[in-house]
């Protein structure tokens, strides 16, 4: 594999610039590549090893208490007895198939609005204000209207999270469709293109790369606003729920157990998320 | 495939609204393009060269006169007019081969037929092993025949190109500039070329039009007479290269950007090149 590169870096021509740049992707790195990146890898997860570390042993030096803050240990122990005997998995499903239909919902919506407000005039003249008066709102200060529109079930968790979902994907297509070169809208119109053409062939892919950093947002705000619903509204199944409870039983380590799911599920969130964008925009000169 | 092709420019006036006055860029323009022949329009910059392309092309359809293709009046783009622009104009998401099947978009052809047309013109202008390439991995020379094989594909009866070859390095210009006598040669349509360089307007054009800036006219329009391919030392070419150099001059003054003339003034006084040319 070293042999192959570096003859291929040798080539000379035009030819030889295409394939040493597809060495570089991704999904072709030999090990040259895979090296220096597991080094980096690792120095990202010296922080939190770090962090552990001096969790572990503040709990166990009693610098603090450990009704606050339990041993690691003992939430690791949390952690089988509640994957085993109690319902997890079930809860942590039950948030992961909210935060799922909720992203979905307020992503599609999110692309066709930001689609229309960004290539038609009128839409963008009548409604552009009002949406941007009205994502100036915190978004939980819609909780209280979001439950009593929706009802306090699943319904109104979902309504919640679409909309947190929906403002980030909205802004970001919206600024894509409208930095589409004109350039290349004149190549279409020469090429005869029909307004769908145009939008699926020339608008939609020009404005990928902001539409894809909308839906990054989305997918961590949707997580986020996915246990926010769950503190904020009634108790149902979800990670969320499995921290309330355990602050009103005052197990610590059922919340620091909460915490940490929380956290892992929304870095792993982000890093597929990181993948797919940078799988989808390899056209682009890096 | 010869019969078609024939376009006829009359008494086009084009006016652009600048600053709340009307300003004429195009002033009584008139252009008989026979089927197959190869026509090249120079001009200073300004002189509405590339306004009259777009014109041509139906990009822009606000204008006084008559534009007639093949016997038709101009009513928008149409695939039997294609068009070249000075920037390749690629779509960077799309590979080599995609763009030029963008040409073939609402072709009226099989998908076997359209796979087989690009696959044709790819090999065309010299493509060949880098379908598959982005355009960011593509030379500005490489790209710009990109551009050309998508205006080609459709095989329109007509193929305007602005500037084609403006953006690029002289070797790189000239080498482009055979090719696409020789794609001419080939694929035996009418096309237009608009361009400021007089070397390129008379090596490739059967006839060269010289239009006058302010408002934009024809000055003069010269036959160059040879066959092609064309040598470029040949001396019926250098003749005529002169003489069209001469009637440029003529539309801009001696200090126009293609003055031949040595500077006799001071330097102090003297407009530097770049602000003349510009």
């Amino acid at each position: 594999m070293t042999t192959s590169a570096r003859s291929g870096s040798r080539e000379r021509g035009p030819l030889a610039r295409i394939k040493a740049i597809s060495l570089l992707s991704p999904d072709m790195s030999g090990r040259d590549a895979r090296a220096p990146r597991k080094r980096q890898a690792l120095r990202g997860i010296a922080l939190p090893v770090l962090l552990l570390i001096a969790w572990e042993a503040a709990s166990h030096l009693r610098l603090i208490d450990p009704r606050i803050l339990p041993p690691l240990e003992q939430v690791a122990r949390t952690a089988i007895v509640q994957i085993v005997d109690e319902d997890l998995l079930y809860h942590l499903a039950a948030s992961l198939v909210r935060d799922a239909i909720g992203f979905t919902i307020g992503t599609v919506t999110g692309i066709a609005l930001g689609t229309l407000l960004g290539l038609s005039r009128l839409a963008d003249r009548l409604a552009t204000p009002t949406f941007n008066g009205v994502r100036q709102i915190a978004i939980l200060a819609w909780i209280p209207l979001i439950s009593i529109w929706f009802g306090f079930g699943e319904a109104a968790k979902i309504a919640f999270i679409s909309a947190a979902a929906l403002i980030p994907v909205v802004l970001n297509t919206y600024e894509g469709m409208r930095s589409a070169s004109n350039q290349l809208v004149e190549v279409g119109q020469t090429l005869r293109f029909t307004t769908p053409q145009l939008i699926t062939k020339l608008y939609l892919p020009s404005a990928l790369p902001s539409i894809l950093t909308g839906i990054h947002l989305a997918l961590i705000y949707s997580w986020v606003a996915s246990v926010g619903a769950e503190y904020f509204m009634t108790v149902g199944p979800g990670i969320g729920g499995l921290i309330i409870a355990g602050r009103e039983r005052f197990q610590m380590d059922l919340v620091m157990l909460g915490i940490l799911i929380l956290g892992l599920v929304g870095f792993l969130i982000n890093r597929g998320a990181s993948a797919i964008e940078a799988r989808l925009l390899r056209w682009r000169p890096t | 495939m010869a019969q078609q092709g024939h376009l006829e420019i009359r008494n086009v006036a084009k006016q652009f609204q600048v600053a709340g006055a009307l300003l004429p860029v195009l002033d009584n323009v008139n252009v008989s393009v026979a089927a197959g022949e190869f026509v090249t329009i120079v001009g200073a910059s300004g002189c509405g060269k590339s306004t009259l392309l777009r014109l041509v092309a139906g990009l822009d359809r606000d204008y006084g006169g008559t534009i007639d293709y093949d016997g038709d009046g101009i009513d928008g783009p149409s695939l039997d007019r294609g068009l070249v622009f000075q920037e390749p104009r690629l779509f960077p998401w799309l590979s080599v081969a995609q763009n030029v099947a963008l040409g073939l978009l609402n072709a009226d052809m099989d998908t076997a037929a359209k796979r087989r047309s690009v696959a044709e013109h790819i090999d065309l202008v010299g493509l060949s092993g880098f379908e598959n390439a982005f355009p960011h991995q593509l030379s500005g020379g490489m790209a710009q025949r990109a551009a050309i094989a998508r205006g080609l594909v459709n095989r329109p009866g007509l193929l305007l190109l602005d500037e084609p070859f403006g953006a690029l390095d002289a070797l790189t210009r000239a080498r482009l500039q055979a090719e696409l006598q020789r794609i001419w040669s080939h694929e035996r349509i009418t096309m237009v070329l608009v361009t400021h360089d007089v070397d390129e307007a008379v090596y490739l054009g059967d006839r060269v039009v010289v239009m006058a800036p302010r408002p934009g006219r024809i000055a003069e329009t010269f036959e160059v007479g040879l066959a092609h391919p064309r040598d470029r030392s040949d001396a019926v070419l250098l003749r005529t290269r002169n003489a069209v150099l001469a009637a440029l001059e003529a539309t801009t003054g001696p200090d126009g950007p293609w003055s031949s003339k040595p500077q006799t003034r001071p330097a102090a006084i003297s407009i530097p090149p770049q602000q003349a040319a510009a």
